[in-house]
């Protein structure tokens, strides 16, 4: 029989600790995927983040560097600036990045620090049990927002990748989700392309996916990938918001 | 080679350059800003990279990446923006990465002043970050010491794999002396196989981490890194001792601290009065066994600090209870002067204090 | 022999060069030597000052706290000054900018109008020479040609041509407190 599926190389043999229904076990598998097919698993220097995908440093198959909270930009600015030739990416959750980590994801943005930042957006923090994001939705509930979260109180949802797009140095932002195959295929080919363009010297790109917590967010993992899309899509519009000129 | 007069900020600067550093990660805090100048306009001229970061907090994760990917690299700042840094600084001990962090202390706590101090004494010794690791602490008394020292740091960080601090202040900082830049003595270092280079597909992938969720893992790592740091007292602890056996009053200063103490006891000993000095070069590991030369003879100890007395509670652990210590120091970027503390061993000698 | 010096003016004045150049001329001599600014805020249009150790022997602490000599460049630091000059010791004062008379009469107090005679030479910028030259003439701490030789290295070679303005300035400082 002819085989039709296999494992990526990309990733190691290490089960996820991953909840199930939860879709960083996807996206691990597209970014272990691109790495595998654009053959740069050799040179390539990931930077894992703190909060669920804490452990993205034992599933991908390459060189791996831990992060403090939020740091990840800052560390693979320092791994990128000494070897240039190697392929780096942050692997980074909503309160990693677009929390603690604002400054440091907003200054590599600006240097175009040529890394590639895979954002996993899941409008809530995973690991330490569901607490309210930079990302939670209006009148969405969590452990620390339990009434819903409020506006008055903390503001409205930090679109990132619209927020990134005003720097000249973010080279590639793009939205995308992974609630259905056809998106799935679709996330696949921006960090594709993102990756490419790091490959090409052009600076920094970022790819934000949507995804989902079923845990936290209290549904079945089918419940979820509903609710992402009735609730998620209409306020983080999917979609490129910059892409250099010539590859447009 | 020749001596030349630098500053010490630049002969800093100087110093990690030619010691191999070529990447510079800071962000702006007087009195240290010449040093970030000062590698901003050398760097590119070896081929390095220079980076102002967004924050201290930034610039000490891009030296853990840069250490990570085998760099030999540096960051620098004062006191409040080492405070920011202890995050980072926490994190490379734990992933045992090699570094060099420069700071040239100013007066606390919080904003401040930019005046010479030394109230970073806690912070640099007992880990201002979280955890059970510990780093050495260079604290230099001239810029020649400040050179060979910051020279040779990046050869210790890298032998032990151990982040390296070395503590000036913006005395050091500011002034001016004759340097000359000497090649620190061999070491053995061994390949960086350890670093996230890419695996090239030769090799399994290198992980640099510093979280163990199991207990028994994160037991067994901080004990190795306690080996190593048993190991490290052993191999580096550095001071400087001056008639410190039968002296009538023996002093213990670092820093430029140190030099005051000893415009002092030279007036004292125009006296007739045998006073001693040791001068801790390593803070930590603090040198405890310069205080077993001390005999019943003496009268009592006095450290001086441009603190309100830190390195005090390390003197009182060196010494075992068996002779007084007493304390002089001036703070807030204030500098002790020569005849308080001429006053002070004189006080001591008599028997007044 | 050791020289303890404090040179103060206001910033713009030159002092943190002249006290550079003393230095420098040390350490072209073997002298044990050591240069210590002010710095900060009050660096910033107010009185700077450096700290010039020249001596035979290692430097403890480079802070001058009983000067062998101060030279100050302004009113300011003369009060600021006076009085930590060790008996015997020398104080220079730039009259061209200080008109007072200093209180002490136990060290040896000279009056150097260096501004006018730094703009009789041509340029006014050489004041702190003047005032260098005259240091040297009562210390003798170090040769006038180790300054000279040290102000080759700072200028470099686009400089070169103030050297002979430099050195007359030095001359007619010296010849003041002749």
């Amino acid at each position: 029989m002819a085989k039709v599926f296999e494992r990526t190389n990309g990733l190691t043999d290490k089960a996820f600790h991953y909840c199930p229904g939860c879709t960083h076990g996807i996206i691990h598998r597209l970014v272990g995927e691109v790495l595998e097919e654009l053959d740069v698993l050799g040179e390539a220097v990931g930077v894992a983040p703190v909060g669920c995908s804490v452990f993205a440093y034992d599933y991908f198959n390459c060189d791996m560097h831990e992060a403090a909270h939020g740091r990840a930009p800052a560390v693979a600015t320092g791994v990128k600036r000494v070897n240039p030739e190697n392929v780096v990416f942050t692997y980074q959750g909503d309160g990693d990045l677009a929390s603690i980590g604002a400054a440091e994801i907003v200054h590599a943005a600006a240097r175009g620090e040529n890394i590639t930042t895979i954002f996993v957006n899941n409008a809530i923090y995973g690991m330490t049990g569901g607490q309210m994001a930079p990302t939670t939705l209006i009148g969405q509930k969590a452990t620390t927002s339990p009434y819903g979260r409020d506006e008055k109180l903390t503001g409205k949802p930090i679109k990132v990748s619209e927020m990134l797009s005003t720097l000249d140095g973010a080279k590639f932002v793009e939205r995308v989700s992974v609630h259905n195959a056809a998106n799935i295929r679709k996330t696949k080919k921006a960090i594709k392309k993102a990756f490419e363009l790091q490959l090409s010297g052009e600076g920094f790109g970022i790819v934000e996916i949507l995804s989902t917590c079923p845990t936290n967010w209290g549904l079945t993992p089918l419940e979820s990938l509903k609710w992402l899309e009735e609730n998620m899509l209409p306020y983080y519009p999917l979609g490129n918001l910059r892409t250099p000129k010539e590859v447009e | 080679m020749a001596k030349v007069l630098m500053k010490g900020n630049e002969a800093i600067g100087a110093a990690a350059i030619k010691a191999g550093c070529h990447y510079f990660f800071g962000y702006p805090i007087t009195p240290q800003n010449e040093i970030p100048e000062y590698m901003s306009r050398e760097l590119p001229k070896v081929d390095g990279v220079f980076l102002q970061a967004e924050s201290e907090v930034a610039a000490i994760n891009m030296v853990y990446g840069a250490a990570g990917a085998g760099a030999r690299v540096m960051t620098s700042s004062s006191s409040p923006g080492i405070a920011l840094k202890q995050e980072g600084i926490s994190y490379i001990a734990g992933a045992e990465l090699p570094c060099v962090i420069v700071n040239i202390v100013r007066g606390g706590p919080g904003l401040g002043g930019i005046q010479p101090a030394q109230s970073d004494y806690y912070q640099a010794t007992r880990g201002g970050g979280n955890g059970d690791y510990r780093h050495i602490v260079y604290a230099p008394s001239t810029l020649q010491e400040t050179v060979d020292l910051v020279m040779e740091s990046f050869d210790v960080a890298e032998q032990y794999r151990i982040p390296v601090m070395v503590v000036g202040d913006g005395m050091i900082g500011q002034m001016m002396e004759p340097v000359e830049f000497k090649k620190p003595k061999e070491r053995p270092l061994a390949e960086k196989t350890w670093a996230t280079t890419g695996t090239k597909g030769k090799r399994k992938p290198n992980i640099i981490n510093s979280l163990f969720i199991d207990p028994q893992e994160l037991e067994d790592h901080v004990h190795k890194l306690e080996r190593k740091h048993e190991e490290i007292k052993k191999n580096e602890t550095r001071f400087e001792e001056y008639n410190v056996e039968d002296a009538d009053v023996v002093c213990v200063a670092y820093g430029t601290t140190s030099r005051i103490v000893k415009n002092a006891i030279k007036k004292c000993e125009e006296d007739g009065l045998k006073v001693g000095l040791i001068r801790p070069i390593t803070l930590w590991p603090f040198p405890e066994s310069a205080f077993d030369k001390i005999t019943d003879k003496t009268k009592g100890l006095l450290a001086v600090e441009m603190s309100t007395g830190q390195m005090i509670d390390d003197v009182k652990i060196a010494i075992k209870g068996k002779k007084p210590v007493y304390f002089h120091g001036r703070t807030g970027g204030m500098v002790p002067n020569p005849t308080d503390i001429e006053n002070e061993i004189r006080k001591i000698a008599g028997g007044e204090k | 022999m050791q020289e303890r010096v404090v040179i103060a003016g206001f910033g713009g004045q030159g002092v943190m060069s002249m006290g550079q150049l003393l230095t420098y001329a040390g350490m072209i001599e073997n002298k044990h030597v050591s240069w210590l600014p002010s710095y900060g805020p009050e660096m910033r249009g107010g009185t700077a000052n450096c700290n010039v150790m020249v001596s035979d022997d290692p430097i403890g602490s480079p802070i001058v706290t009983e000067a062998t000599t101060a030279v100050v460049m302004n009113l300011p630091s003369l009060y600021k000054f006076e009085d930590d000059v060790v008996k015997d010791g020398h104080l220079l004062i730039n009259s061209s900018l200080i008109e007072e008379e200093a209180n002490r009469d136990d060290v040896g107090v000279y009056y150097i109008p260096a501004n006018e005679i730094a703009v009789e030479l041509g340029n006014a910028k050489v004041a702190n020479m003047v005032m260098l030259g005259a240091y040297l003439e009562l210390t003798k701490i170090v040769k006038v040609e180790s300054v000279i030789e040290a102000l080759k290295k700072v200028f470099g070679e686009s400089k070169a041509h103030l050297i002979p303005l430099n050195e007359k300035a030095l001359a007619k400082g010296a010849e003041e407190v002749k």
